[in-house]
């Protein structure tokens, strides 16, 4: 069965560490922060100026000043900081992160990733998502494995924009875990009862299994 | 004026000079720290064709969308855009020029051009379609784009606490942007929620200090929220 979004959440939690500082995206990657694994401290960072962010608030703690980067009402932990944009792209861009979670359109076996336009449709912004492939030093891209059409998302060549080149190293979909190096995705794990030859079909980028590929556990 | 007082007493004269064509930096993140009252100024002034770089452009009703509706805005730099209906018509209809730019980018072009740097190397948007066109240069084994910074006739800004001399502090992630754009504009105004006398804010407690700052205007504030998010219970 493939994955459900919190699933995939709480498989890309196991990549957390302890102490690790941690960049989710909106959408998929926000929900990582419900299933830190027990006995593991991380601090989130909010690249509109948080470090230390906290749960959603209560109704007396909502506060118009205390947001994150969805633009969401949130808290800070204790503990946090808050500091400028320039302060917090700094951070990110000078590789302090610790690890990145972000959605995309499309991944590819160069490690390229897509996720912030598709021509012919409304252009919102990439927001910081350049900048945040461009400085971590580890990410993680969390999508379904194909589109709606049956289409997959993981390429020989990206198709569609770039939002970064060559950055991308592990992808964790609905149907797999895999890691991208030497040009190619290795099947690493399968969702539970999805089968190596559905995620083979689902690949159109070059995919390498190496042996008996375990199911994910959770 | 008298000596280092930056306090003035209208909305009128906080915005005077601003004059059709003009390059405006705003701080803000989303609706979050965006000054209110001196957009409406500008929409009150109908000051038209005007170059506005801010990370967003607000919603149709509230924050720079509010210049959209008189189409005010010629050209926005932003990161991100498009929460509002009228933005996406003028822009499809290309009555709006739009130019994306990366977030870590544009605080950065903002920081850059208030420290007198005018371009900067990045790896940000390397590769990508914000490339086209920059020179790119490669340093220990990684390739950077050269982005020119930014600067702007007025910079609007909102704060926390000002002092009379225009020292600033900036509350909780209202900061953001303005820090950045405080420093960048040839004229920056700053719409704070509270005046206090010199010498109440801690000298080491200041987030901007007054020498980036022009004038400086007590506000009110309806601090809308975006997308009002609360715990379980």
């Amino acid at each position: 069965m493939a994955l459900t979004r919190e699933q995939i959440a709480k498989r890309v939690a196991q990549e957390l560490k302890d102490g690790y500082y941690v960049n989710l995206g909106i959408g998929i990657p926000t929900l990582v922060a419900n299933y830190v694994p027990d006995g593991i401290e991380v601090m989130l960072q909010s690249e509109n100026g948080l470090l230390g962010m906290g749960p959603y608030p209560t109704e007396d703690q909502v506060d118009a000043d205390m947001i994150n980067a969805g633009k969401e009402t949130v808290t800070a932990i204790k503990g946090a900081s808050i500091f400028s944009s320039a302060e917090s792209f700094a951070m990110i861009r000078g590789g302090h992160v610790d690890l990145t979670v972000l959605g995309a359109f499309e991944v590819d076996q160069q490690g390229n990733i897509a996720s912030y336009m598709i021509p012919g449709k409304l252009v919102k912004g990439m927001g910081g998502a350049m900048d945040l492939v461009a400085g971590a030093q580890n990410i993680v891209v969390t999508m379904t494995h194909a589109d709606k059409h049956g289409n997959s998302k993981l390429l020989e060549s990206c198709t569609l924009p770039l939002t970064g080149v060559d950055c991308i190293r592990k992808v964790v979909t609905d149907l797999a875990v895999m890691e991208i190096r030497n040009g190619a995705f290795y099947l690493i794990e399968r969702a539970p009862g999805v089968s190596v030859d559905e995620i083979k079909e689902k690949t159109a980028g070059n995919l390498i299994i190496e042996g008996d590929i375990p199911e994910m556990e959770f | 004026m008298a000596g280092f007082n930056k306090v003035v007493s209208s909305y009128e004269e906080a915005m005077q000079g601003l004059e059709d064509g003009m390059t405006v930096i705003a701080g803000g993140f989303g609706l979050c720290g965006i000054p209110e009252g001196l957009i409406a100024q500008i929409k009150k002034m109908q000051t038209r064709e005007l170059t506005f770089v801010s990370n967003n452009c607000g919603v149709d009703d509230f924050g720079l969308g509010l210049l959209l509706q008189d189409k005010q805005i010629k050209k926005m730099i932003s990161s991100y855009v498009g929460e509002n209906a009228e933005f996406e018509r003028q822009f499809l209809s290309g009555e709006l020029e739009v130019e994306l730019t990366p977030q870590g980018t544009l605080a950065e072009k903002m920081r850059a051009g208030g420290a007198g740097i005018p371009a900067f190397y990045t790896a940000t948007g390397y590769g990508t379609p914000v490339a086209e066109g920059k020179e790119s240069r490669e340093f220990n084994g990684r390739h950077y784009i050269l982005e020119e910074s930014i600067t702007g006739d007025f910079a609007i800004i909102r704060a926390w606490k000002a002092d009379k001399t225009g020292n600033l502090v900036y509350r909780d992630t209202a900061m953001n942007f303005n820090p950045m754009a405080a420093t960048a504009g040839k004229i920056t105004v700053v719409e704070v929620e509270e005046i206090v006398e010199v010498g109440e804010l801690k000298p080491t407690e200041i987030h901007t200090p007054g020498i980036y700052v022009d004038r400086v205007i007590q506000g009110s504030f309806e601090k809308r929220i975006e997308r009002l998010t609360l715990a379980k219970s």
